[in-house]
């Protein structure tokens, strides 16, 4: 039942000599789910989705699908399939034979076979290419050979290692869309392996970050966008202003913590539960804050108190982004801070110069609170 | 860097010419000098004449030497085919080995070419004589087992199966490089795919890796055929009277028998037996390729 858990990883440690690539990973899937596993490379998520397949052993723990022990069972008797990063087409074969293969040596009568292919391949959108040869493909064609291959097994749960890094920028944005559409349509759950955060967070219902074989954090995309759980998160999802700073007020409703440079302590509006003076960060992402004119009085920004979490700057660089402007703002001690600015009208962009002395804003609820 | 045409062709003659002098004057002037005799016939002891007659070839072509030459063939193929069951596995083992142990395993393969041929040989004679290792061996054990009554050793040289053994202990390694190579090169992913889509490792074989690796595999098999055929060592130390090949005939024409003319039919027989070899294969690997538009 969509919902439930289909994937269960139970304290699974995968070991190369010395090297711990996966360290006691506990990991749910729930059946239905698009899931991704986002980490930068080395950390382990490959390792991890190669378990899943049956490739890779864990050296410790065990792996449940649908609630059955699949620790020791060789890749072939999985209900999983697996689309390769490079594809893995078989040269040798037709698209349609390379469809049916999996079919084929499962055993599955000619006539079956033969009509299950045709729907595979209109699934992803390559009819009447049946005969071509694989080097007579695009790349973004091979994948969907891929994606039919592995389809056409009707598995419980469909592997995607990197699926779109081999594509390019334009095709790479349809085929995220095709995805999603895709997973919805055959209702099967997706557990793709990415480095890309912007990918993980376009497709994904639910990820997990992984860093050094070690589980970081999974939850939503937007939860780990907003309240990532500690500072590696925050600074692998997007981009982030990471403030170091001492706890000085901490009551039920608001908190205070004194950062180096910012004139007065910066004012949470939620408590922490921590020892005054404990060195915490707060991470506060370039959008969450608001430039301002330094001929205008110092801004109060919504839900703070007034003159709470402003602080003086000069902007330092300037990068324009079409969409939006990237300012890089530095403080009187020397700290930088990034704010992103939307072009809302064709002339935002120049508002504001390089050179130039500003308030920078933010509201009480945009940092988050990290205590690692 | 690109040069004047010039003085790359000054380049290329200084550091050419003396390959080709070489290949000219020592390879293929001798070559030359024994197809035309395969077109003469003796006159006295030392003098040969160039007669054009078709004799030679004709009398290479009576059931006698057909025979030998059949055999020689039958022999080559036997010995290709054992080769081939022996050194696939091995070749498969070195190219899913560790990045070290893979070294070990191919230096291990290319041992025995650095040892001399004939000592190779004299070494399988003491393994395979009537009183040698395998024989001696298996009589201490019948010895021991009460009322088996006296042990006959087994007869393993101067017969076919000697030669057979021989030839592939010799070329087993001419099989195992080539489908080394071709097997090194193929994608691992494609077999992780074949798995992955449920075959077995048997299924994967035959399916996958087989047809990937086949002008490799097209290579081992020429490679080992061509030099079995003409082997001349192995027949003549391990093999009985009745298992010639064509290499002791022509060897004997050109020695004992001092009829060169005849010789040379024989060899140019046999050459252009390996030519055959060699367009079939080119022949394979083009259909193979020839999937491509």
């Amino acid at each position: 039942m969509k919902g439930d858990s289909i994937i269960h990883f139970e304290g699974v440690t995968k070991r190369y000599g010395k090297v711990v690539a996966v360290d006691n990973v506990s990991l749910e899937v729930k059946e239905g789910e698009f899931f991704a596993l986002l980490g930068p490379s080395g950390c382990g998520k490959t390792t991890l989705l190669r378990m899943l397949a049956g490739f890779e052993v864990p050296s410790e723990g065990r792996i449940f699908i649908d609630g059955e022990d699949v620790t020791l069972v060789p890749p072939n008797r999985r209900p999983v399939n697996m689309v390769f990063q490079n594809y893995a087409v078989f040269p040798h074969m037709s698209v349609a034979d390379n469809v049916a293969y999996g079919l084929k040596v499962d055993g599955v009568h000619a006539a079956d076979r033969a009509r299950r292919v045709e729907e595979a391949l209109a699934l992803v959108k390559l009819d009447g290419l049946g005969g071509r040869k694989p080097d007579q493909l695009s790349g973004g064609q091979r994948q969907r050979v891929a994606l039919a291959r592995a389809l056409v097994k009707r598995p419980r749960v469909l592997l995607l290692d990197e699926p779109l890094s081999a594509l390019d920028a334009k095709l790479r944005e349809a085929m995220r869309t095709e995805l999603c559409q895709l997973q919805a349509q055959v209702g099967i759950t997706f557990v793709m392996v990415t480095h890309d955060q912007d990918e993980a967070l376009a497709l994904a219902d639910r990820c997990a970050v992984m860093q050094r074989g070690l589980l970081q954090q999974v939850a939503s995309p937007s939860d780990l966008y907003e309240f990532p759980a500690s500072r590696f998160v925050a600074d692998f999802i997007g981009s982030v202003n990471l403030l170091e700073g001492q706890l000085v007020v901490d009551e039920p409703d608001h908190a205070e913590v004194a950062v180096a440079g910012v004139d007065q302590p910066v004012f949470i509006d939620h408590g922490v539960t921590g020892a005054a003076g404990t060195t915490l960060w707060l991470a506060l992402r370039p959008e969450k804050i608001e430039l301002h004119k330094w001929a205008d009085a110092p801004p109060h920004p919504g839900d703070a108190p007034p003159g709470r979490n402003v602080v003086a700057g000069t902007i330092t660089h300037v990068a324009y982004l079409g969409s939006e402007s990237l300012y890089e703002v530095t403080l009187a001690d020397g700290q930088r801070l990034k704010a992103l600015r939307s072009n809302l009208t064709r002339w935002d962009q120049e508002d504001f110069a390089l050179g130039e002395t500003v308030w920078l804003a933010w509201h009480a609820c945009s940092p988050a609170v990290l205590l690692t | 860097m690109l040069q004047r045409p010039g003085a790359a062709r000054g380049v290329f003659a200084a550091t050419g010419l003396p390959p080709i002098v070489w290949l000219l004057a020592l390879f293929l002037a001798p070559l030359a000098v024994i197809w035309a005799y395969s077109f003469g016939e003796n006159r006295t002891l030392v003098d040969i004449a160039i007669t054009g007659s078709w004799a030679n070839y004709a009398r290479a072509l009576k059931p006698l030497y057909l025979a030998i030459l059949l055999k020689s063939l039958g022999f080559a193929a036997l010995t290709t085919f054992i080769c081939f069951i022996l050194g696939l596995p091995v070749a498969l083992a070195i190219s899913f080995a560790s990045p070290r142990a893979k070294l070990l395993l191919l230096l291990a393969v290319m041992l025995p070419f650095w040892t001399n041929l004939l000592i190779r040989t004299y070494a399988l004679m003491a393994i395979l004589r009537t009183e040698g290792l395998i024989n001696s061996g298996i009589g201490a054990i019948w010895s021991l087992v009460p009322g088996l009554g006296p042990f006959e050793p087994l007869p393993l040289i101067n017969n076919n199966f000697a030669v057979v053994v021989g030839l592939v202990y010799v070329h087993l390694p001419f099989m195992v490089l080539p489908l080394y190579a071709a097997l090194d090169r193929l994608d691992r992913s494609l077999i992780e795919a074949s798995l992955d889509l449920g075959a077995g490792h048997l299924a994967t074989l035959f399916r996958v890796v087989v047809p990937l690796a086949l002008p490799g595999i097209v290579s081992g098999i020429i490679i080992t055929f061509i030099p079995a055929l003409g082997a001349y060592l192995t027949p003549d130390l391990l093999g009985g009277t009745n298992s010639q090949m064509i290499a002791n005939v022509i060897e004997r024409q050109f020695r004992s028998a001092n009829d060169w003319p005849f010789g040379a039919a024989l060899s140019f027989l046999l050459m252009y037996m390996t030519f055959a070899a060699l367009l079939l294969q080119s022949l394979i690997v083009r259909r193979h390729a020839g999937g491509a538009p």
